[in-house]
């Protein structure tokens, strides 16, 4: 096979696994998006933040050390143990139940029935709130987040692919298992929302907020919910990239990547959230690897958006998305 | 009591219509020029100017600008940091391209050709609405500023990637470049920014303005009694582009003088300019004044506050902006989602009726 064909295929399975932490991301778009209508542009900044934390959590940092020094004179830094991944995980999860409660609390329960244009300036505001947070908590350095994952080159992969095509292939164990960890995400999402009492709730609020209400449906607990499992998806999320490229503010810019691909796939399609997902992180890959040397490369800061938006042009509800029908 | 009223009778529809139909606001819209033409100028100096006037000034075009297309028309976008972007690079190349002619003219041909590029941009909005839109604006953010970044001719070759103002004059008096005065810099910004401001209130107060309006409240019924969505919104982009090629012109040439693209026209300017129209008010051209002003002074209250006052480390009082701005938004949001120009409102009919309520 001509060596052209065969790095188009390493960056195409490359892109499809980079896709898959867009996907990712953007499925925490789906989630608030079906059960409030709304558009939560802090989705990637809360991935940042759950990051942080457990980063923060697993090496037993002091939260808002910098802020305590700085007003007392102390100087605090670590209390000096060390958290296993596991519990940190999970202590990390208390602290996006509760960021949950108070986001439904303090900001939504004032803005119900607004506009959603009105919401998704709230999320905007709600973004910036938790970057100052988590910065002033954590630290703004980049910091290294290691939770046990397999990384580096897959050996197994390089040695087969060499056998057959006199090329071995270069792909990272860690987006293999950011894939794993995504498919059994999504089933376990799936089954979440089949078999459960609050799962079945939770898709009759995405159907009818007012029908759901009267079959005595809280909406309240709902909504929270849902801000957790968001919360729960942007920090398996977090995990992946912070992983990958260390947990740094750029983590948020990435994760705004997940915008295009929920307008690919729509913004009310969990299906649509992972193919838009496949769909972008294979197209920039190999957009970059085909056109981008001649035009001097760096296209993936935009070609997800351009992508989208000539997209959008054609097909407004995106590929699964629900017709958009307007009523006056 | 204090806000008069009294003897202001209109018998024309001109009278009525007229921007400032109350006597005692116009002669305080009076009182505001002279001050801003006669008095600041001989008291402004270098700190004064870089850290809030300048910027003020500019900023207030860019958010009238994108009031235009937001709080008017109700389109969002979050492309404003690389629309202003398109105003800074094309006001390069003419400057340095046509040395021989005035650089007035320079940036209201940027503003010309940043319209330009925004209605390219706007097309989208013809299919699609709302944060959809956003995302799409996105597109343009991100586009335009790998388009700077990467295309050497835009800088002129230089081989640091950044562009730099020239030195030019206007009557004889340096405006841009390093040497400029501080008197200089807010004259050219200032006569803008009024230039720009009177034909915005026209142009809303005007068919074209209750053209967007009716599109902003619900395109649909705006369609049904005949206003052509197509031609009001991209006359919107168009409108918006103008201005905020100027903000993003003059931002270049007379506040910065050197600039790099992704360092002063990322997204966080894109997200500056949107708060300050949210926080200000949507739907006013005194509402992008205010904000305007409010998120220049912010920092630099902060700033004094923290750093001056308490003698913390200044990347903590960084965060506490970023913590502030944002739940400022929020609070905005759920308690005044008019913004200041609401507040303002409400003030005047108090002053109205004060002291004696009822």
């Amino acid at each position: 096979m001509p060596d052209q064909l065969l790095f188009a295929m390493e960056v195409t399975l490359n892109g499809l696994m980079a896709g898959v932490l867009y996907a990712l991301v953007a499925l925490g778009f789906v989630l608030i998006f079906k059960a409030s209508g709304i558009f939560n542009y802090a989705q990637g900044v809360m991935a940042l933040f759950a990051a942080l934390t457990l980063v923060g959590i697993m090496e037993g940092q002091v939260p808002f050390a910098h802020l305590i020094n700085a007003i007392f004179g102390t100087e605090i830094h670590h209390f000096g143990w060390h958290v296993p991944a596991l519990l940190a995980i999970i202590l990390t999860m208390v602290v996006m139940v509760a960021l949950a409660w108070a986001v439904q609390r303090f900001i939504f329960r004032h803005l119900v029935n607004q506009e959603p244009i009105l919401l998704f300036m709230a999320t905007i505001g709600l973004a910036f709130v938790l970057e100052g947070v988590g910065d002033i908590m954590w630290g703004a350095d980049i910091k290294k987040l290691d939770v046990g994952l397999p990384q580096g080159i897959n050996e197994w992969i390089d040695i087969t692919t060499f056998e057959a095509f006199g090329y071995g292939f270069f792909i990272d164990n860690l987006d293999i298992s950011a894939t794993i960890v995504a498919m059994i995400l999504v089933a376990a999402l799936i089954a979440f929302s089949q078999y459960t009492k609050q799962g079945r709730a939770l898709r009759a609020v995405a159907d009818d907020h007012q029908a759901a209400l009267s079959v005595g449906i809280s909406l309240n607990f709902i909504w929270i919910l849902v801000w957790s499992i968001a919360g729960f998806v942007a920090l398996v999320a977090g995990i992946m990239w912070g992983a990958k490229s260390g947990v740094q503010f750029s983590l948020s810019l990435i994760a705004l990547k997940a915008l295009p691909v929920l307008m690919l796939g729509g913004f009310t399609s969990i299906p649509g959230a992972i193919v838009g997902g496949l769909i972008i992180g294979v197209g920039e890959k190999l957009f970059e690897f085909l056109i981008g040397p001649m035009v001097g490369g760096a296209t993936e800061n935009w070609f997800a958006y351009v992508l989208a938006l000539l997209f959008l042009v054609f097909r407004p509800q995106g590929l699964f998305g629900e017709k958009i029908i307007e009523r006056v | 009591m204090f806000y008069r009223e009294a003897g202001d009778f209109s018998t024309t529809y001109s009278q009525d219509s007229q921007t400032f139909p109350i006597k005692f606001d116009r002669y305080r819209y009076y009182v505001v020029l002279a001050i801003a033409f006669g008095v600041i100028p001989f008291l402004i100096n270098d700190y004064w100017a870089n850290a809030v006037f300048v910027p003020f000034l500019i900023y207030a075009i860019a958010a009238i600008g994108l009031n235009i297309l937001t709080g008017y028309c109700g389109q969002v976008s979050l492309g404003t940091g690389g629309f202003m972007a398109v105003g800074a690079y094309s006001c390069y190349k003419l400057m340095t391209g046509f040395p021989e002619i005035s650089i007035v003219i320079h940036v209201i041909l940027s503003g010309g050709i940043t319209a330009a590029v925004v209605t390219l941009f706007g097309l989208p909005s013809l299919r699609i609405k709302g944060f959809y839109l956003a995302v799409a604006t996105l597109a343009a953010q991100f586009f335009l500023v790998w388009l700077f970044n990467k295309v050497s001719w835009f800088y002129n070759y230089s081989a640091s990637g950044q562009i730099s103002a020239p030195e030019r004059s206007v009557f004889g008096i340096i405006v841009t470049g390093p040497n400029t005065e501080a008197w200089a810099k807010y004259l050219i910004c200032l006569v803008f920014v009024t230039l720009c401001a009177i034909i915005a209130r026209n142009l809303t107060r005007g068919s074209m303005g209750r053209k967007w309006m009716a599109i902003r409240d619900m395109d649909i019924a705006a369609e049904i009694i005949g206003v052509n969505p197509m031609a009001a919104k991209l006359t919107a982009f168009m409108v918006s582009g103008f201005f905020v090629g100027i903000a993003g012109a003059l931002f270049f040439a007379v506040y910065l003088g050197a600039a790099e693209v992704g360092e002063s026209f990322g997204i966080d300017k894109s997200f500056l300019v949107l708060f300050m129209i949210i926080i200000g008010g949507l739907g006013s051209i005194f509402g992008s004044f205010a904000g305007a002003a409010f998120m220049v002074l912010l920092p630099v209250f902060l700033k004094n506050v923290f750093v001056g006052g308490l003698g913390w480390p200044t990347d903590l009082a960084a965060h506490l902006q970023f913590i502030v701005s944002g739940s400022l938004i929020i609070m905005f949001l759920i308690m005044e989602p008019h913004g200041l120009a609401q507040l303002w409102r409400l003030a005047k009919e108090k002053l109205r009726l004060w002291p004696f309520p009822h």
